[in-house]
């Protein structure tokens, strides 16, 4: 064995006491670290998957019409100008399966839907409610929302005048699976239609206003034949989305937006979360690494005779600094290992504790094995780069001076 | 007549910076290939300063240290390391062996810290050192466990086992009873018989030192005296 390698490793089993104490040190900071950021990115990742579980992650559209001039200017004749923003019409994408298919082809993106999507009031009885109407075709939504999966009552079935509508639309039009109600679109086209599923996907405003319907009936309801009012795409980084919104956008000309820019406050609030476990992680490191370099430190110190007479006998200078850093790293690593256990444990603890009653985790931590190797590299370069204080201490003490004074 | 092993010329070595004390004012001294000399003279007198600078652990303010026909005061800190480890043997008062190893580790030090790696023949060599000062069936034992003589003993195989011209011993019997100091002393008188090791030996033990074959005495940084029996 090599011999910094084997001093190092008996230094720390002769001096047990202290390697035991510095090592639980290590990993209950590992430990905190792994525990907050499993529970962190658990709570993110759920936050993200309800709000992504009701949206696409980038919608394309036409963009707003501009005011467009009644009376050119010309050499002939000048004009005094008043600008009145145009009124907005529903409108398809120009040639939108070409567009479709451009989209599909950038690379990152899964999947695309196209939907005409516009507005129109639910009748039955004596409620007359505003719906959102969202034509689409039924393989390619399901791609980019999973509805099915949220069906709380009936199939998810919108061929011919079957529709599929929110739970909280459903229930404020007092309807069941089976019953017809009757819809009307912004363009004045009425059509009694059949439901035959109920959803609840979690969101208040999807649940209350969305009526999903084919897109053949949808276009014929906005009188837009063959004609998508947006398409919708899933990219496979829910945070390249932005990224691939612009592309479409500078590509295309059209509008595209990203969950994360309709999405902004919460986004805000996940990176202010991230900051403050960030911030924690850093004192937590910076804990761990004082405590390591404080028992290096004190142990260097205790053996700064027995350093003396290694640099005597022969010991290089650089070799006496390779036993403590392999000190630091060692402890570092093995308390990495021991931390993220324990981290583990805390994380499944916490996540059966807190479960709800119908035993599903009310806070769900994720800990994947990134998180893991992440907080294993973190400790044992904490370790090394503190230990280098002490370790050249070590190297560079006088061999006279210590073996005498030592 | 061959080299000397040992050639000490003028060296002064100061301390301090604004107040200079010199611990050494201009000495000069000659050991040949298998002399077995002591290192005498009162405390604060030189003694230890000049075997610090002979073991290569400290450097003169000036003058020149050459071992084995190589001078030293050229080399940096890197190749005296190295030159050290194969050159020079040490034995130091109080043992200084490392408390966490066991005895056959320790003596394995010098090598094993030089080169780098552990190797079989390393630890024979080891095994065998340690029989020939009569401690072959304590080799497994923490030197924790050994009494003090046993340790010396430890001591003396760490420092002969790469076979070193020239072993400095700084009060080798200063902590031990009779006994054991006679023990150590025969000890190092047969490692000069048998392989030619030349011993250079501080002591304050008058018996000790009128036994060797030479005695140097140290006054206030110079030679004082210097007979050959």
């Amino acid at each position: 064995m090599p011999f910094q390698w084997f001093v190092a490793l008996r230094y720390m089993r002769d001096a047990r006491g202290q390697t035991a104490l510095i090592l639980s040190a290590v990993s209950v900071g590992v430990s905190v670290i792994v525990f907050l950021s499993a529970l962190i990115n658990g709570l993110q990742s759920s936050l993200i998957e309800t709000t992504l579980g009701s949206q696409p992650h980038v919608t394309i559209r036409v963009p707003r019409e501009e005011p467009r001039p009644l009376v050119e200017a010309s050499s002939q004749r000048s004009i005094a100008r008043l600008i009145q923003p145009a009124s907005q019409r529903l409108r398809s994408i120009d040639q939108w399966p070409v567009v479709m298919a451009d989209a599909e082809r950038i690379p990152g993106v899964t999947a695309a839907s196209p939907t005409v999507t516009g507005s129109g009031i639910a009748t039955r009885a004596d409620a007359r409610l505003p719906i959102v109407i969202r034509g689409v075709d039924p393989e390619r939504f399901l791609a980019i929302i999973n509805v099915p999966r949220k069906i709380v009552q009936g199939t998810f079935d919108v061929s011919g005048d079957s529709v599929v509508i929110g739970s909280t639309l459903a229930t404020d039009l007092g309807v069941e699976v089976g019953d017809k109600v009757r819809v009307a679109s912004t363009e004045g086209i009425e059509e009694v239609m059949k439901i035959s599923g109920v959803f609840t996907l979690g969101s208040a405003a999807v649940d209350k206003t969305w009526v999903i319907t084919s897109l053949r009936h949808a276009q014929s309801m906005f009188a837009l034949p063959g004609g998508a009012t947006t398409i919708e795409l899933k990219v496979a980084e829910v945070f390249d989305a932005d990224r691939i919104a612009n592309e479409i956008q500078s590509q295309t000309g059209l509008l595209a937006d990203s969950w994360m820019a309709l999405n902004a406050q919460l986004l805000s609030g996940l990176s202010a979360q991230s900051s403050s476990k960030i911030m924690i992680q850093v004192c937590v490191v910076l804990t761990v690494a004082l405590g390591i370099a404080s028992v290096l430190i004190v142990s260097v110190v205790q053996k700064s005779r027995e350093i003396g007479i290694l640099r005597a006998v022969g010991a290089p200078a650089n070799r006496v600094l390779a036993i403590f850093l392999i000190q630091g790293g060692v402890l570092g690593l093995i308390g990495s290992f021991l931390g993220s256990a324990l981290g583990v444990i805390f994380s499944l603890l916490f996540e059966t504790l807190t479960s709800g009653p119908n035993g599903l985790p009310r806070f769900p931590v994720q800990v994947d094995l990134e998180l893991l190797a992440g907080a294993t590299l973190l400790a044992t370069g904490v370790g090394l780069i503190t230990a280098v204080i002490p370790a050249g201490r070590a190297a560079n003490l006088d061999p006279a001076t210590a073996i005498r004074s030592g | 007549m061959a080299d000397p092993i040992l050639s000490v010329q003028q060296v002064i070595r100061e301390y301090g910076d604004r107040v200079r004390t010199r611990a050494l004012a201009g000495v000069d001294l000659m050991l040949d290939q298998g002399e077995f000399a002591a290192l005498i003279g009162p405390s604060g007198s030189g003694k230890s300063t000049l075997l610090n600078i002979v073991g290569l652990l400290d450097r003169p303010t000036s003058g020149r240290v050459i071992l084995a026909g190589l001078d030293t005061s050229n080399l940096d800190e890197r190749a005296l390391t190295a030159f050290r480890a194969r050159t020079l043997g040490f034995v130091f008062q109080f043992h200084h062996l490392l408390p966490a190893f066991t005895a056959v580790e320790n003596v394995m030090l010098p090598e094993w810290a030089d080169r780098g790696i552990a190797t079989r023949e390393m630890r024979v060599r080891a095994e065998a050192m340690l029989q020939s000062v009569g401690l072959s069936d304590r080799a497994q034992f923490k030197t924790t466990d050994l009494s003090g003589g046993q340790q010396q003993r430890v001591a003396i195989a760490r420092a002969l086992v790469r076979r070193p011209p020239l072993v400095l011993a700084d009060e080798p019997t200063g902590n031990l009873d009779t006994n054991s100091s006679e023990e150590i002393f025969e000890l190092m008188r047969r490692f000069n018989r048998e392989l030619g090791t030349t011993f250079l030996i501080v002591t304050h033990d008058p018996r000790i030192a009128d036994r060797c074959d030479r005695t140097i005495e140290i006054v206030d940084g110079l030679v004082k005296s210097d007979h050959v029996r």
